[in-house]
Parts: C-alpha cells; sequence; structure tokens
C-alpha cells in the first residue's frame, strides 16, 4: 500500500453477528480520530449514513455467513476489496450461531419463530473463509482494539501486522497468573487456545473459556483427554468446545469425538 | 453553540408533487441492519413497513441443553453494545430459578457494572449517532470538522464507560467477570478509586451534553404513549424492580408475558412485541424518566428541570435529551456506588442446582430486556425466552412514523428519507438485539 498522498479506502461490512466487533473498532477513543483521517471511510454503515461504492483497498467483514443474500453479498465485497480482514469469532469461525451446524436448522427456527415460513436461512453458520479468500484475520469475541490498530498501523506503513499468535498460556505466563489447570485442575481451555485476549479469565481466577479460538499447532484431542482425566462429563467437554469457535476445526475435532 | 439549521439535503431532483419514488437503501447509524419501506399516493401513506433482514441467530433454540450458567455469557453474545444487560437479566433469572440471594454489595457491585455501560452506549448513541441528524451532519466524523471539542468529549465519556467495564469486567464489550450467584472476581477499593477523578468530570460533561442537545430544534410532534419501563420504591431502575406503564400496569415481572405478546411479522426477522390490550408501547429512556424521574439523584434532577423536562415527555424527538439525563444519572450513581464500596465477604454466593422456572427484567440501554428460563433438575436449560427492548420498540416505531411522516410530507424526498431515519434512530434501535436496521424506500404511486 502507498504509504503517502493516497488515502486507502475502507470498508466495514457486517454479516450475522452482534456488532461488538464493529462497535470495538469505535472503542478505539484515544486513536478513532486519527485513524478515521488517515483512511477514507467510503462504507461503515453503523457510524455513517455515507454509504459509498467499492472497490475498496481495504474491507473488514465482521459476521458469518448465515443466509443465501449474504452467501452472494460476502462474493461481492470480496471481488471489490484488495485486502479482506475478517473480524472476530463470527467471521472467522462461524460464532456462537454455528451450534445449528450440528442441528436440524428447521427444527430451530420452529422453535423461535412462530412463522417459520417467513425465515430465510442456510441450515449452517459458516466462517468468511469458507465461502472466499481472506488476507487476514483478526481473533475473539470480540477482537481486540490494539490489534485493530496495528492491523491499520501495519498496512499503512506497508510493513506485516504482527499479531499473537502461540496459545494463551504464554501471555498467562507473562502476566504471572497461577495456572488453573495445573494448581486447581479447572477445566481452562487456555492451551488449546490463541493468545490476544491478555488472559483476562485466568487472571480472575475464571477457565479460560476459548473465545480467541484455537492457535494453529493447539491439539484441543489431547485437552480434552486432561479434562476427562479431570473428571468432566462427556457432554460438558462437547460444551466446552461447542461456544463461540465451535466450527473451528481443531475444537470442531475435539467436540465430534465426545460424540463418538 | 449555535446549532446548525436542521438537516437541509440535496435535492433529489423527484417532486413530491403527485407521485414519486424514494429509495434509500440503508438506514445508517443504527446497530445492526435493517429497512423502513414507505409508499406513498399523493400526500397519503398507503404503506409502510420496518423490514428487518438481520440474519436470525436462534438462540433461544440452541440454549437448550447448555448449562443454566452458560446463558450469561452465551447471551450476551446476542449484542455487543449491550452485553452487561443480557448478562444481567439472564444473571437475575437464573438466580431467581434457584433462590439465590445475592450480597448487597454484589448487587452494588453489578449496579455499577451496569452504569459503565450506560455511560458507553449513551455517550456512542447520543453524540455518534443521533446528534448528527439534528446538526445535519452524515456522521460524526463529519461533525468533528465544526464540533471538534464536543466529538473529543464524547470519546471521553465513552472511554470513561469503558474503563469502568475494564476494571470490573476485563474488558469494554463481553466482560468476563459476571456470574450466577455474583462474580467470578471483584476489585478492591483501591482499583475503584481512579475512576473517581473523571467520574466527576464525566458528571459535568454529562450535563454539559444535555444543555447542547437541548438547544437541538425538535419537530413539534408528540403522541399519548403508553410507557412501560421498570418501577423500583427506592431507586432509578437498573436491575431490578416491578413493571410499570403510564396507563396504570403495575406487574410482578413473573406476570410478563401474560399481558405482553410476541408477533411474527412477515417483513421482519425480528418479532414485535404489543401489549394484548391495547397495542404497542414504548420502552427506553422516556418511559424511564417519565415513569421514574423522582428516584433521579440530585445533579440528574438539576439538569432535567434546567432542559425544562417534565414528565410526561412525549415528544420521542427529545429522547435524546432523556438520554442525556440518563448520562449523568449514570456517572452521579457510580460516584455513590464507589463511595460506599466494601469488598464483599463472598464474591459468588454459594447454590444448588435445581429445576425450576426464573425469569427476570433489567433496563437495557434501549429499554426494558425481559429474560425467562426454565431448567431441569440437572442445570440444563429446557427452554428460555429472550424479548430484547428494540423487539419491544419497533411495533412503537412503525406506529410514530405513520404519525410523523404526513407532517413533512410536502419537504423533498431526500430530506423525507432522512427525517423518518431520524425519527427511527429516536429509539436507539439495536436490530442485532431484536433479531436475535437500515433500509429506507420511500415509494410515491400513481
Amino acid at each position: 500500500m502507498k504509504p503517502d498522498k493516497h488515502r486507502p479506502t475502507v470498508g466495514i461490512f457486517k454479516f450475522a453477528s452482534c456488532d461488538g466487533c464493529q462497535l470495538t473498532l469505535l472503542d478505539c477513543e484515544d486513536d478513532l480520530l486519527a485513524v478515521a483521517g488517515a483512511v477514507d471511510i467510503r462504507y461503515f454503515p453503523e457510524a455513517s449514513r455515507n454509504i459509498g461504492k467499492g472497490p475498496f483497498d481495504i474491507a473488514f467483514v465482521e459476521g458469518s455467513i448465515t443466509t443465501h443474500h449474504d452467501a452472494d453479498r460476502i462474493q461481492q465485497i470480496r471481488r471489490q476489496a484488495r485486502i479482506l480482514i475478517a473480524l472476530g469469532a463470527c467471521a472467522t469461525a462461524g460464532g456462537i450461531q454455528a451450534l445449528r451446524n450440528w442441528h436440524d436448522s428447521g427444527e430451530y427456527v420452529r422453535q423461535v419463530y412462530a412463522k417459520p415460513d417467513y425465515i430465510s436461512t442456510l441450515k449452517t453458520s459458516t466462517p468468511v473463509a469458507e465461502h472466499v479468500p481472506i488476507d487476514y484475520e483478526l481473533r475473539g469475541c470480540p477482537v481486540q482494539k490494539t490489534h485493530f490498530l496495528e492491523i491499520v498501523c501495519a498496512l499503512l506503513t506497508g510493513r506485516r501486522p504482527q499479531l499473537p499468535l502461540a496459545s494463551l498460556c504464554i501471555e498467562c505466563k507473562r502476566k504471572g497468573n497461577t495456572c488453573l489447570l495445573v494448581a486447581s485442575s479447572e477445566p481452562c481451555l487456555g492451551p488449546a487456545t490463541q493468545a490476544g485476549c491478555g488472559a483476562i479469565c485466568p487472571a480472575m481466577g475464571r477457565a479460560c473459556y476459548g473465545c480467541f479460538g484455537p492457535h494453529e499447532n493447539a491439539n484441543a484431542p489431547a485437552l480434552a483427554k486432561r479434562f476427562r482425566e479431570d473428571g468432566m462429563s462427556e457432554p460438558d467437554l462437547q460444551r466446552a468446545f461447542r461456544t463461540y469457535n465451535a466450527w473451528a476445526w481443531q475444537f470442531r475435532k475435539a467436540s465430534e469425538e465426545v460424540e463418538t | 453553540m449555535k446549532p446548525a439549521a436542521p438537516p437541509v439535503a440535496a435535492q433529489s431532483g423527484q417532486a413530491h408533487a403527485g407521485s414519486a419514488r424514494v429509495t434509500v437503501e440503508t438506514i445508517a447509524r443504527i446497530e445492526g441492519e435493517g429497512a423502513l419501506h414507505v409508499r406513498l399516493k399523493g400526500e397519503r401513506i398507503q404503506d409502510l413497513r420496518l423490514e428487518i433482514p438481520e440474519p436470525p441467530r436462534l438462540f433461544e433454540a440452541f440454549l437448550r441443553g447448555r448449562r443454566a450458567e452458560e446463558a450469561v455469557d452465551i447471551t450476551a453474545r446476542i449484542c455487543g453494545i449491550c452485553p452487561v444487560a443480557y448478562q444481567m437479566s439472564a444473571a437475575h433469572a437464573i438466580e431467581r430459578a434457584w433462590g439465590i440471594a445475592i450480597d448487597p454489595q454484589v448487587r452494588a457491585l453489578r449496579r455499577l457494572l451496569y452504569c459503565a455501560e450506560w455511560i458507553e452506549s449513551h455517550a456512542l448513541h447520543i453524540y455518534f449517532l443521533h446528534a448528527p441528524d439534528f446538526l445535519g451532519y452524515q456522521d460524526a466524523f463529519e461533525m468533528a470538522a465544526k464540533y471538534r471539542p464536543e466529538v473529543e468529549r464524547a470519546l471521553r465519556l465513552k472511554k470513561l464507560g469503558n474503563t469502568i467495564m475494564r476494571v470490573l469486567g476485563g474488558r469494554e464489550i463481553h466482560p468476563v467477570s459476571l456470574r450466577v450467584g455474583g462474580f467470578h472476581h471483584v476489585p478492591s477499593k483501591r482499583d475503584l478509586q481512579p475512576l473517581l477523578e473523571e467520574l466527576k468530570w464525566g458528571l459535568e460533561a454529562a450535563c454539559e451534553t444535555a444543555r447542547l442537545v437541548n438547544t437541538f430544534p425538535f419537530p413539534n410532534f408528540q403522541l399519548d404513549y403508553e410507557f412501560v419501563a421498570l418501577w423500583h420504591p427506592d431507586e432509578y431502575p437498573l436491575n431490578e424492580g416491578r413493571i410499570a406503564s403510564s396507563l396504570g400496569l403495575d406487574l410482578d415481572v413473573e406476570a410478563f408475558e401474560e399481558h405482553f405478546l410476541e408477533q411474527h411479522v412477515r417483513h421482519s426477522n425480528a418479532l414485535h412485541s404489543v401489549l394484548r390490550e391495547r397495542g404497542s408501547y414504548h420502552v427506553g429512556p422516556l418511559a424511564r424518566f417519565n415513569l421514574n424521574c423522582g428516584k433521579l439523584p440530585p445533579r440528574a434532577r438539576e439538569v432535567a428541570r434546567e432542559c425544562g423536562l417534565e414528565p410526561p415527555v412525549r415528544n420521542p424527538f427529545r429522547s435524546i435529551v432523556v438520554r442525556a439525563v440518563e448520562l449523568a444519572f449514570a456517572c452521579e450513581e457510580s460516584l455513590r456506588l464507589i463511595g460506599g464500596y466494601e469488598p464483599p465477604a463472598r464474591p459468588c454466593a454459594p447454590y444448588q442446582r435445581r429445576a425450576g422456572t426464573g425469569v427476570a427484567a433489567t433496563e437495557a440501554p434501549r429499554g426494558l430486556l425481559f429474560h425467562r428460563y426454565t431448567i431441569d433438575e440437572t442445570g440444563l436449560i429446557l427452554s428460555s425466552k429472550i424479548v430484547p427492548p428494540t423487539a419491544q420498540n419497533l411495533k412503537r416505531i412503525e406506529d410514530d412514523l405513520w404519525g410523523y411522516l404526513p407532517q413533512i410530507l410536502d419537504a423533498p424526498v431526500e430530506e423525507i428519507t432522512w427525517r423518518a431515519e431520524q425519527a427511527i434512530r429516536n429509539y436507539d434501535p439495536c436490530i442485532s438485539c431484536a433479531t436475535h436496521f437500515l433500509k429506507v424506500r420511500v415509494t410515491h404511486e400513481e
């Protein structure tokens, strides 16, 4: 990306999600006006009435793909975007709504809506990368604002973004937290989870629940084995891996091994 | 400061005389996505629909078979703007089902956490989502060119709410400290002390905000709403209370579903709530203020008086002023809560899981949020019901537009559109919540 003169055009798009990742961008209170000045925000309906058209240098995509319409829309966005960044657990792993992927989604719709015929939805909730190639992903439910700022700065200056890729344990050790898994046999997902949140749950004495999803080399089934040895029931084991990143393959594998 | 003239949009070139078609693809500056379709014939509205295409996420379906304790974190994911509201309603409902009594200091801390969310959410809506309508800007970034100090004030207020959230909950969105029975972790008195200075500034800034938005030009429009909000004998409502209405409803939360009904309409993936007897109703800051303004603490009450707010406030456009008064309330209340805080002996009450049903309603920034859970003897959720504030306001918003649009139909199409959006934004709608919005299309018929 050219460092000067040219302000990159940015679009921020929403699919099935809670809006929390977009809000994280607005939560960059100290840097928001600087960022908004350094880029040309063309499409950000949550914040602006200016509804501009592509192409976009950078497209941030929040949310998972759950409808036919959205499956088409993500293709259009990809065609218009030079760099596409998946934002948060819904976009990178299908989100909590991916729990439908193991169930009869028709039955799910009937459960919630009085007139299911009015509802048009896909049987699955899937991450953006299952539909189009993506260039970067920011993990988390929600994403970290420091990661968002890092990726924006990196793209503006033409360097590679530096984002944490190790397991949460690294971050947790650095903070000096007592290990919940080792010291008190708490079912902590930290060993299989990607760092980035600042180990906020273990810092509160609470086991990590994996909202940043599995890190690249995560061995989730091995962690499941450890939980089992510590006395966790099979259904609880399955629930532990089936939350906000349930459809990420490492967590999926661990949870499906429970079923058999 | 003198407000700019009300938004005068570029002429669309399509005259209002006779029949024409107006299309706006996306209603911006709301949380989530939706559309408004208006069909006009001459100066009469033929049809009007708030369309909610936001994809359904089916929370009530996948909550079945989850541990009741998990509902606190799972339902937070319905809304990134008001996760604390979901966490609170879920925790309270389950505590009610299991008969858990909450330590008074835990209760105070929960109230503080809720205030933090109100500060963040109200500052965001007042300055970033709604004020640009009154001042004639597309967004707050544009507004910052002329109103830089005000936008910076907004960001500092937002940051204040977020800072409290981070101290209590570990992070700004989907905080991780709240649990059934209390908290995973509670702060020390020393953790909270550094917040006091900024909260004192926040209270002044909120009062300034109220004075500023009170100078905005308000359309001359008011309706006889039925206002519905929590009511508490001793405090401005947040976490608990009876459900009250301006037409005399006074219910235990248990009775909510006997009086309120969710309807499924074709054009919306969000259900519409109505009062069984009387149809649409109004939840949110106006309702809370009109039913509870006597409970506001002194500074918030004073600034309300200064702004000429007398209950009942029935002009929905003035909700921005009420929201600013509530922003002052949330700062003032936070100061009081921190002043009286002593860490509870136990962050979390011991409890036993059992079969039962529990309900709770709390006041999300946008209004009443109802949860019900039925739980089996092992602590798993059998069924649940979640009624978010925006679902309760959707029918009301449609009804407002039926009343309001005829006043402005002689304006150019672009302006009708913008005004319609502004009227929708009076409710700070959160479509992510409601589907668990916005394209505007105005069509003139031959």
